[in-house]
């Protein structure tokens, strides 16, 4: 293959899909998202309709991981904890990329004693203990969907302002930086043409490795019974639900636990896959 | 050495200051109170008993009253005003200790030999194996591992407890999981360590002067490359020792953890500071022991204050 002719981006393309487990965990991710999204429409079964009589029943040709001792159908339940994972993942993870950002940049661009100021309070913020902050976030404003959302992203952007400001001190003395002041480029135009673009990269990268903090954060504050209230269902309320009751029903915990650690293993995957390939001076892995 | 103890100390002290206020301002900012219960006592009564215990005073005065009996070793429970809150750490953080030190050296004494042989032959069988197994364990937090284990070790093979503080082997399982778990961290930042640190120059002199490979590996290159283990494991270290939610969840240990969360949902104000106030101390006294400790390996870092 001629490897002369290509743009960093089509280099970048071709290192990302040159390893197998990385397209398989894209194909995977893909897969998912198509069958969490239009599963649930195709399943005979809905989220909450119940088969009593039946009760908790074990993997069958007509439930295909089993029901709960409702005789809720688990693999259409998982489809629908899916969406709400998956979407829980997203939205946190945005929350936590706009604040991260911001932050980063506007510690980057002042001047050198409020940056360090700014980057200090950053320090003392990664000593707190905020698994704690969150449970008592969740506790104290209700168990909302979009609070839940606002405590996590709250909580995961510290990394993303450090990455973000320190490729902003990288890049602002540098030439064309300083081109683009000379011809009176405004702050705005700076900052959103040349600034950020160049930023852009490692705010993607570090953003999918963030989802699967996020996920597993979201599905910790579930199964502690602090996240997703029901009727609403996601992976880590069914993984709760399996572990309460393994010792009669087994199968009601593996299914869960099996979609969401190949989720978090596809996105890992993806995550580092995306570092090596856009950052070849990255030590692998 | 002084000046940075000093200074790293006073920080230290405003973290856990901070934390203790936040937490506190947090679980007033809560709707309900320590003495709102499903049958609802009389609003008179309900104002006595807010009176007695000082819940009508100022925040910033009953703040204050609940640093002062915590540094004196009096603050009560607000929920259960018998329990003094030092007794009740005093009585579930050597559970919780108990449960965290062998998962501590589950985690080193499995993950560092594992991320060694890994980063020693890149490429090889043990490389792909050690690095399956830690992305494995990445990926199986301990919501996960936690329930399977007990799965395995509890109900099928009935070696141990499913779950409870009763038998003196109660700690092998949460232990278990918490290390495996921890393991694979560590085994992943000793294998990134490790590779750093042989592909770099001074590593090729102690060759070159014919040093012989085991000196290579223990004196030069694991002393450097255990810095960003040394930096994981500060924190770790703080969080096992306190205790983990999800894992005292799953295998119904008394430990400190889950009186954190019942305490937050029992608007036990005094209780949930404390024990907010105990784990910031724990992390902020870990990180600056990891500080010293990573000063004494490389000078060149020196003492940060």
């Amino acid at each position: 293959m001629s490897t002369l002719h290509e743009s960093p981006g089509q280099a970048a393309w071709r290192r990302l899909t040159s390893h197998r487990s990385t397209v398989i965990a894209m194909l995977f991710l893909v897969f998912l998202v198509l069958l969490c999204g239009c599963g649930p429409w195709l399943s005979p079964y809905t989220e909450a309709s119940q088969d009593l009589k039946l009760g908790a029943s074990a993997p069958s040709w007509s439930h295909w991981l089993g029901t709960d001792s409702l005789g809720r159908d688990l693999f259409t339940r998982l489809l629908y904890g899916g969406r709400m994972s998956l979407l829980v993942g997203m939205v946190a993870t945005l929350v936590a990329m706009v604040i991260g950002v911001g932050y980063g940049l506007l510690s980057g661009l002042s001047h050198p004693r409020v940056d360090s100021a700014m980057m200090r309070f950053v320090d003392i913020l990664y000593a707190f203990p905020f698994m704690t902050f969150v449970i008592l976030l969740t506790v104290v404003f209700g168990r909302e969907l979009w609070l839940l959302f606002a405590a996590i992203g709250a909580v995961e952007w510290l990394t993303m302002a450090r990455v973000v400001r320190s490729q902003v001190l990288a890049l602002k003395n540098q030439e064309f930086i300083t081109a683009a002041r000379a011809y009176g480029a405004s702050f705005g135009q700076i900052l959103f043409r040349h600034l950020l673009p160049n930023v852009a990269g490692s705010i993607v990268i570090y953003a999918s490795l963030t989802v699967p903090g996020v996920m597993l954060l979201e599905a910790t504050l579930s199964f502690l019974g602090l996240g997703v209230q029901p009727p609403f269902a996601s992976w880590g309320v069914l993984i709760g639900e399996g572990a309460a009751g393994i010792q009669s029903y087994p199968w009601l915990l593996l299914g869960p636990a099996l979609f969401f650690c190949s989720t978090l293993l596809a996105l890992n995957t993806l995550g580092d896959a995306l570092r090596d390939a856009f950052d070849p001076k990255s030590v692998s892995e | 050495m002084a000046r940075f103890l000093i200074s790293r100390l006073l920080q230290g002290i405003v973290v856990v200051f901070i934390t203790m206020v936040a937490t506190f301002a947090l679980l007033k900012a809560a709707p309900g109170g320590p003495y709102q219960k499903e049958r609802a006592t009389t609003p008179e009564n309900e104002a006595r008993l807010r009176e007695e215990y000082g819940l009508d005073q100022p925040l910033h005065v009953q703040f204050l009253r609940v640093l002062s009996k915590a540094m004196s070793g009096t603050l009560k429970c607000d929920k259960f005003k018998s329990q003094l809150v030092g007794d009740i750490i005093r009585n579930s953080f050597p559970i919780s200790a108990a449960i965290g030190l062998p998962a501590l050296l589950i985690a080193i004494g499995l993950g560092v030999p594992a991320g060694a042989l890994a980063a020693l032959r890149p490429g090889s069988l043990e490389d792909r194996s050690a690095m399956l197994m830690s992305t494995l364990g990445i990926c199986a937090p301990s919501l996960v591992l936690g329930p399977l284990i007990a799965l395995v070790f509890g109900l099928k093979l009935n070696w141990f407890n499913v779950a409870g503080w009763y038998d003196a082997d109660d700690w092998v399982l949460p232990s278990l999981t918490l290390g495996l778990i921890y393991a694979a961290y560590v085994a992943r930042l000793t294998r990134g360590g490790l590779r750093e640190t042989l592909a770099q120059e001074f590593i090729r002199t102690a060759r070159a002067k014919g040093a012989g490979e085991g000196a290579v590996v223990f004196r030069h290159a694991l002393k450097l490359a255990s810095l960003p283990l040394l930096n994981f494991l500060g924190p770790a270290a703080a969080g096992l020792l306190t205790g983990s939610f999800v894992t005292e969840t799953v295998f119904q240990i008394p430990g400190l953890g889950q009186h954190f969360v019942s305490a937050a949902i029992n608007r036990d104000y005094a209780l949930a500071s404390a024990t907010a106030a105990f784990y910031a101390a724990m992390i902020v006294g870990f990180n600056l022991l990891v500080d010293i400790i990573q000063a004494a390996i490389n000078p060149r870092i020196g003492l940060k204050s």
